[in-house]
């Protein structure tokens, strides 16, 4: 449903996203994870055509985001971060404009009125103005607006910023509720939200995706196993396949500098001893052993912290979790 | 209801709901009414004058003395008047962080701009309409030719529209309502200067050229019951060129 390749937006002399790319398929719900300032607005911004990209496709249904923007925009509902309503409309006026804005007409608008209104719970306030309403409201308007005309693809920038603890469930269980028929794409910087909703997670840093998978996966890679870093000196070219062959080791990732590889074995179990003597039996040389734990929240915290010279998201993990749970042997 | 209607709708709303209009409108009826006024009080003394000189009963001249007056001074009224209808159209979206709704809206940025403009016009000729008041009540007074008060609404009217684009415009490049209003007035201000270095000129190529741009000289002709075609041609081309303008300024935005 939304494929992005490779895109690129620059302000100048600021890469705001560098080479980003991630698709979603068809009723996916995807999240999209990190500290403000990482470029996910910038990103969403590209998506909802609002902006071109200086380098890249983005593809929304099938259709370019640069050439094809009207076919875009047709398919898609937008929450920016700042719900775009206007104080003078009453609730049900803003919708019915905002429906004329895309095009509906009659029944399709009266009906599509009524769904969103039903949808996120409006109903009370549907003849009040919404310069009156507070900040949950609003933000509700905001989702009601984009989830009007039925598009097939919703973006979300932060849709549960500002609302309390009842109101960001009954949000999330909306999302729930849409994906399957719709693609969706959320922002937010709230990792429980993430786990909570989301088929899968894109963590973004600096304008750099720094890791994706499902939250499922990405606890289990990064929480439910052992972790432990290993440099050796001297590295052959099938390193890494030998390392696998270890018994009870499950993964192996080659990490930066040359020569550091991170294996990850079951959780509870501790194969330092097993690396150490496979490493000096290969004479390839032992420089550093040490194991490495965190929760969700660190390998958040550690992939978002930018870095120079960081990119390879596994070594971020290793550098800066290793700083501060180590065990040299 | 059309996406264009829609956003007409929309910002005519906007107008209304908000104090803008009832106050703009308010202080302008009042401007045109006490200037209608004066300039009558002033052609009566010019009567009683020209009968005790000539003895006999002089012709008062309305469409001379009180409405070619009117309208000149409709320049500067509508210079100062207009920029502050303008100033929110594309300004307020940005503050309010609407106009990337608008701008990820299945809408082209043409018809958004032609929807506001024409939003703002509508409000402005319906002032313009209530000012019909003035040589309507006159008419019941005296007589008048009434064929220079349509070319003179004309003028007004098109200076109007040229006035509203050029605000359009200034709100189009910032997100400071205050400032797109200074930008206005100081845009309509050159323009309107410009005339005098036309002048200066004299009958120059270049001096044409000035006195050409300046909308100074084409609405004169209208206010003095002409209509000519190169008039019409410069108020319908800078309109345009001022509504192209500010499509570019929008759509510059995207890029930023």
């Amino acid at each position: 449903m939304i494929e992005v390749h490779n895109i690129t937006k620059r302000y100048g002399n600021i890469t705001a996203i560098d080479r980003v790319t991630f698709s979603v398929a068809k009723g996916e719900v995807l999240a999209f994870l990190g500290p403000n300032g990482a470029g996910k607005t910038t990103t969403m911004r590209i998506l909802t055509c609002f902006m071109p990209a200086t380098e890249g496709t983005a593809r929304v249904a099938g259709f370019n985001c640069a050439d094809q923007p009207m076919d875009v925009k047709r398919r898609i509902g937008y929450v920016p971060e700042t719900p775009p309503v206007y104080q003078e409309f009453t609730v049900s006026e803003y919708l019915t404009f905002v429906g004329n804005l895309r095009g509906m007409t009659g029944k399709a608008l009266t009906s599509g009125i009524e769904q969103s209104i039903e949808k996120l719970a409006l109903g009370d306030v549907r003849h009040r103005l919404i310069g009156n309403l507070s900040r949950g409201y609003r933000q509700r308007v905001g989702l009601a607006q984009a989830v009007l005309h039925d598009p097939p693809v919703l973006i979300l920038d932060e849709p549960t910023v500002g609302l309390d603890p009842k109101q960001i469930i009954e949000i999330r269980e909306l999302i729930k509720s849409l994906a399957g028929s719709h693609s969706v794409i959320l922002s937010t910087h709230i990792l429980p939200e993430a786990t909570a909703v989301c088929q899968r997670v894109v963590i973004i840093s600096g304008g750099r995706i720094v890791a994706e998978d499902t939250p499922d996966q990405l606890s289990a890679r990064l929480r439910h196993s052992e972790k432990i870093s290993v440099t050796i000196k001297n590295p052959p070219d099938d390193c890494l396949a030998k390392l696998q062959t270890i018994p009870g080791i499950l993964h192996v990732f080659s990490a930066q500098p040359t020569g550091t590889f991170l294996l990850e074995c079951a959780l509870g179990q501790d194969k330092r001893d097993e690396i150490a003597r496979f490493v000096i039996a290969n004479q390839w040389g032992l420089l550093e052993l040490r194991t490495i734990s965190m929760t969700l929240e660190d390998v958040f915290l550690q992939l978002t912290r930018h870095e120079e010279g960081v990119s390879d998201p596994v070594q971020s993990v290793v550098e800066h979790t290793g700083a501060a749970q180590e065990t040299t042997l | 209801m059309t996406p264009v209607q829609a956003v007409i709708a929309k910002e005519l709303r906007g107008y209304f709901v908000s104090p803008i209009v009832y106050v703009v409108g308010a202080i302008f009826l009042l401007i045109f009414g006490l200037l209608s006024y004066l300039y009558v009080v002033f052609a009566g003394y010019q009567a009683i004058q020209l009968m005790q000189m000539q003895g006999g009963q002089a012709q008062l001249n309305l469409n001379d003395l009180v409405f070619r007056n009117l309208f000149a001074s409709m320049r500067f009224v509508l210079l100062i008047i207009l920029p502050i209808l303008t100033m929110r159209l594309f300004a307020e979206e940005r503050k309010l962080r609407t106009f990337e709704f608008l701008m990820t809206s299945p809408i082209g940025i043409n018809e958004i701009v032609a929807g506001k403009f024409v939003s703002v016009f509508l409000v402005f000729l319906g002032l313009l309409g209530l000012t019909g008041l003035v040589p309507a009540v006159l008419m019941l007074f005296s007589d008048f030719d009434w064929n220079p008060i349509w070319t003179g609404y004309l003028g007004m009217a098109l200076l109007g529209a040229l006035f509203l684009s050029v605000g359009l415009l200034a709100s189009a490049m910032t997100e400071n309502q205050i400032v797109a209003a200074f930008l206005s007035f100081g845009m309509l201000l050159i323009i309107w200067l410009i005339s005098g270095l036309g002048t200066l000129m004299g009958d120059t190529t270049l001096g044409q050229v000035i006195s050409y741009v300046s909308f100074m000289e084409h609405y004169d002709r209208l206010v003095r019951g002409l209509i000519d075609t190169k008039d019409l041609v410069y108020f319908f081309s800078s309109l345009v060129l001022m509504l192209f303008l500010t499509h570019r300024v929008v759509e510059s935005s995207r890029w930023k």
